[in-house]
């Protein structure tokens, strides 16, 4: 008996230690990130004032500022909701609702999970063949917010096709048995329902979006841009390439720069990523 | 012209290859009541839904045979699913409500059917709710979610939604399985009222329950039609020995 | 009220079902085709890719054969003497990837157990939160980190690491795949039935013998799914290598030295004034392609996978 019960005591220790080697992990990993955020905070909020915001890029550190990137950036995302949005959401509803059990459709499947796994550079090699030198956008706004578009488009679409799904289908029954055509269905049962839902996939793609710097270097977009994209022919910058800018010179006072400019970055796809968070608990049972 | 409100002749169903309803043969006579019962799988909720071709929905199904609904095959070229189903109403097992308001809820069939007319609207959603015994209930409360309701309140909400287009059938999918059994008896005796003015098909597990409230009952076995008859012979005097184990309870 | 009439089910009932065509169902089939559109999107967006991959890396291997640039040793498309051996690319990216792995896989399977068997909701909700800023983290942040802060404080321990290095890039980008680990993990857990868990608890297994010889073992083709994505993000990541490994392609295993990848290669290539349609420009588009068959064959194993492991009902 003693026997058994030294060896459920053993049995108990090692529980509480595995627990507690899990836990040290994990604090280990909230420590780096809270070191991260601390470095940048330390390194960046010296150069984050109004000069910064309003500036152009410059020469002299000091001088520059994150204004062509910023407006960039959003002009750039901007576009790309426009374009991935609706495209993502049709073909969601398209291959959810409408789409029969086919061996296209289960191709079609494929494809977008794989789609999803390509890496975002290749989507950047992508854009510069087919947008930037094929349909001769150069590397105006409309290539950039092109490409990004096909680059977030597969999570778009997984996103909805799931929110979709989780609609009863009880409810799907109803409708069509008062007769209501599918599209009716659709409209007005089927996309108010999982509206939250598709609307916290979007917030997280174009979080993912508004981070992506390899696929617009690649298309060749600016780093040194003294003026506000005016149309979508207009060559532009993004708030990362201009942090990658600043990151890749020697002088310390430019790295500042770069962590000014990480702080804002960070606090815009933090809000958008709590946004979604915040939606998604409120609105899943 | 058929005799019956709606009918089916010879018709068979297959999911693939494999036959789900064989041959089958049934009228119902309008305002009557035709309870479906048989274990389960055996078909009796793939019958049902041929009324209103629920079944289109599902990939790779194929029927066979006329389906008659006021003598018109719903199943012939150029019909409109949807068109269909605009005259047959539907009652599910699980009470599924619109997450919208009461009001909205009744509504629908009228606004999908491109009705406008505000008062036109109200009366009739009013007129539902009275037929399906639950506007005393809800009367003063129309804007409140559907989802509020209980569960045997959102059943009759159901049926006041299929009412409100005034459907030639009604049909009704073991409607009160879900439900507590004072819940239950309501829809009984519901159903009861009804007739007097609808058409109405139900399946129900429920052996007892179809004794109360069918006219006519219809004994479903693997696919076939075993055995059709006034729900008093069938009850009392079963021709087919299946029908006899399954109504004396030694098997299902 | 005539128009009313006209609406109401009744008269419709006169009407042979379908003889009219209202304009909803010429919508209906309207806006079938036009959501057929948006799903081909993808479809064109693949063809695309591989159209496009395969045009211009065309006129690369027209010129260099495809033995060299599997088999040379040496990686120098941007020097006069110009070599095209992706090995050393390949290993920069081998060699960062798997310190990746090797920081975020025992972590984050250690997280996923412990959220799947002993984490209660309240910790739950803490923890998960957490992990979905970290993934949330754009990479360039994470590059910046790892350049300035990380390689600086391991230098403190490690005199002989250079500037540039694989070492701290691979270990940051380890924290960034660590969400994604935990996660797929963790559903791989949760997807193994609590019928096996009550059959070890009953025999008088503790949570630790349950989770590591019941739990873990059933979900290890899940975990393994997990980790080989994991493993073919880290192979395409891209700003963390451009900033912090040094952009120096050499074959060599050594996680003290700077290194390049193709990922960062190619940025590199993009940024410079190479001329449109040289040699040297071409290149990134073969590096790609080698870049989109790993990535490709990577996640076809860990989709397949994964789904006979699902289909094998999680255990």
């Amino acid at each position: 008996m003693e026997h058994y019960k030294l060896q459920a005591l053993r049995q108990r220790l090692y529980d509480i230690l595995f627990q507690v080697l899990a836990l040290v992990g994990l604090l280990m990993a909230v420590l780096v990130l809270l070191w991260l955020l601390v470095t940048v905070f330390e390194d960046g909020i010296g150069r984050l004032n109004r000069q910064f915001l309003t500036s152009f890029p410059s020469r002299r550190a000091e001088e520059a500022g994150i204004l062509a990137g910023l407006v960039g950036s959003l002009a750039v995302v901007l576009l790309t909701i426009l374009i991935a949005v609706p495209i993502g959401i049709g073909s969601a509803i398209y291959l959810e609702e409408y789409g029969k059990k086919n061996w296209f459709s289960r191709f079609i499947e494929i494809n977008i999970a794989n789609l999803a796994g390509v890496p975002s550079i290749v989507y950047g090699l992508l854009g510069l063949g087919l947008f930037v030198r094929w349909m001769q956008l150069d590397r105006s706004l409309l290539a950039g917010a092109l490409t990004l578009s096909l680059l977030i488009m597969p999570v778009v679409i997984i996103s909805a096709r799931e929110a979709l799904r989780a609609v009863p289908a009880g409810i799907r029954e109803a409708s069509f048995a008062m007769g209501a055509t599918r599209w009716q269905t659709i409209w007005h049962h089927l996309l108010p329902i999982s509206f939250p839902s598709i609307l916290t996939g979007i917030i997280l793609a174009v979080s993912r979006a508004i981070g992506e710097t390899a696929p617009l270097i690649t298309i060749g977009a600016l780093t040194f841009v003294t003026f506000l994209p005016d149309s979508l022919h207009s060559a532009f910058t993004i708030l990362p390439i201009q942090i990658f800018n600043w990151i890749s010179r020697p002088q310390a006072a430019f790295h500042e720069n770069a962590a000014a400019g990480i702080i804002v970055l960070l606090v815009i796809t933090l809000l958008l990523n709590a946004t979604a968070i915040y939606l998604r608990n409120r609105f899943s049972r | 012209m058929s005799f019956f409100k709606v009918e089916t002749r010879n018709v068979s169903l297959y999911y693939g290859n494999t036959a789900a309803l064989k041959n089958i043969s049934l009228g119902v006579p309008e305002n009557k009541v035709v309870a479906i019962i048989g274990p389960s799988g055996c078909g009796k909720s793939t019958y049902l839904r041929l009324f209103n071709r629920m079944n289109d929905m599902i990939d790779d199904v194929r029927v066979e045979g006329e389906v008659l609904l006021n003598g018109k095959n719903i199943y012939a070229d150029g019909v409109r699913v949807e068109e269909v189903r605009k005259r047959v109403g539907m009652v599910f097992q699980k009470p599924n409500p619109f997450p919208k308001s009461i009001f909205e809820n009744v509504a629908y069939g009228l606004r999908i059917n491109g009705v406008t007319n505000k008062r036109y609207i109200e009366e009739t959603v009013e007129r539902a709710l009275r037929q399906a015994a639950l506007w005393d209930e809800v009367k003063d409360n129309l804007k409140k979610s559907a989802l509020a309701l209980s569960g045997g309140q959102q059943q009759r909400l159901c049926i006041a939604r299929a009412l409100a287009v005034e459907p030639s059938v009604v049909l009704m999918d073991e409607p009160s399985s879900a439900l507590d059994p004072i819940s239950n008896a309501k829809i009984e005796e519901l159903i009861w009222e009804l007739k007097k003015k609808y058409t109405i098909l139900i399946v129900t597990h429920n052996m007892q329950q179809a004794a109360r409230v069918s006219d006519w009952t219809a004994f479903f076995y693997l696919g076939e039609l075993i055995e059709y008859a006034e729900t008093k012979d069938l009850f009392t005097n079963p021709r087919n020995e299946k029908t006899q184990n399954y109504i004396t309870g030694r098997f299902g | 009220m005539q128009q009313r009439a006209e609406a109401s089910p009744q008269t419709m009932q006169s009407t042979a079902f379908g003889a009219r065509r209202p304009v909803v169902y010429y919508t209906d089939s309207l806006i079938k085709s036009v959501l057929f559109l948006c799903a081909l999107v993808s479809v064109f967006t693949t063809i695309a890719i591989l159209t496009v991959l395969l045009v211009q890396s065309y006129f690369f291997f027209k010129e260099v054969s495809l033995v060299e640039f599997l088999t040379a040793r040496q990686w120098t498309p941007l020097f006069a003497e110009k070599h095209f051996g992706i090995l050393p690319l390949l290993s920069g990216t081998l060699l960062t990837s798997l310190i990746a792995l090797l920081v975020s896989v025992p972590l984050g399977l250690a997280v996923a157990i412990y959220l799947s068997e002993y984490a209660r909701r309240p910790v739950r909700k803490v923890i998960k939160p957490f992990l979905e800023i970290l993934a949330g983290i754009p990479t360039i942040v994470y590059g910046y980190f790892a350049l300035l802060t990380l390689t600086p404080l391991l230098q403190k321990f490690i005199p002989h690491l250079a500037g540039f290095n694989a070492l701290s890039p691979g270990i940051v980008m380890g924290i960034m795949i660590l969400p994604l680990v935990t996660s797929l993990s963790e559903d791989a857990l949760r997807a193994v039935p609590d019928s096996l868990r009550e059959g070890g608890f009953a025999l008088g297994a503790s949570k630790l013998q349950v989770s590591l010889s019941i739990v873990f073992p059933s979900a290890l083709s899940g975990i393994m799914a997990s980790i080989i994505l994991a493993l073919s993000r880290a192979v395409g990541e891209t700003m963390i290598v451009a900033i912090a490994a040094g952009n120096l392609p050499q074959l060599t295993f050594n996680p003290l030295e700077p290194v390049s990848t193709m990922t960062a290669f190619i940025v590199q290539v993009s940024q410079g004034d190479t001329p449109y349609g040289s040699l040297a420009y071409n290149t990134i588009f073969a590096v790609a392609i080698a870049l989109f068959v790993l990535t490709f064959i990577l996640n076809m194993i860990s989709f397949r996978i994964r789904k006979t492991f699902l289909a094998a009902g999680g255990g």
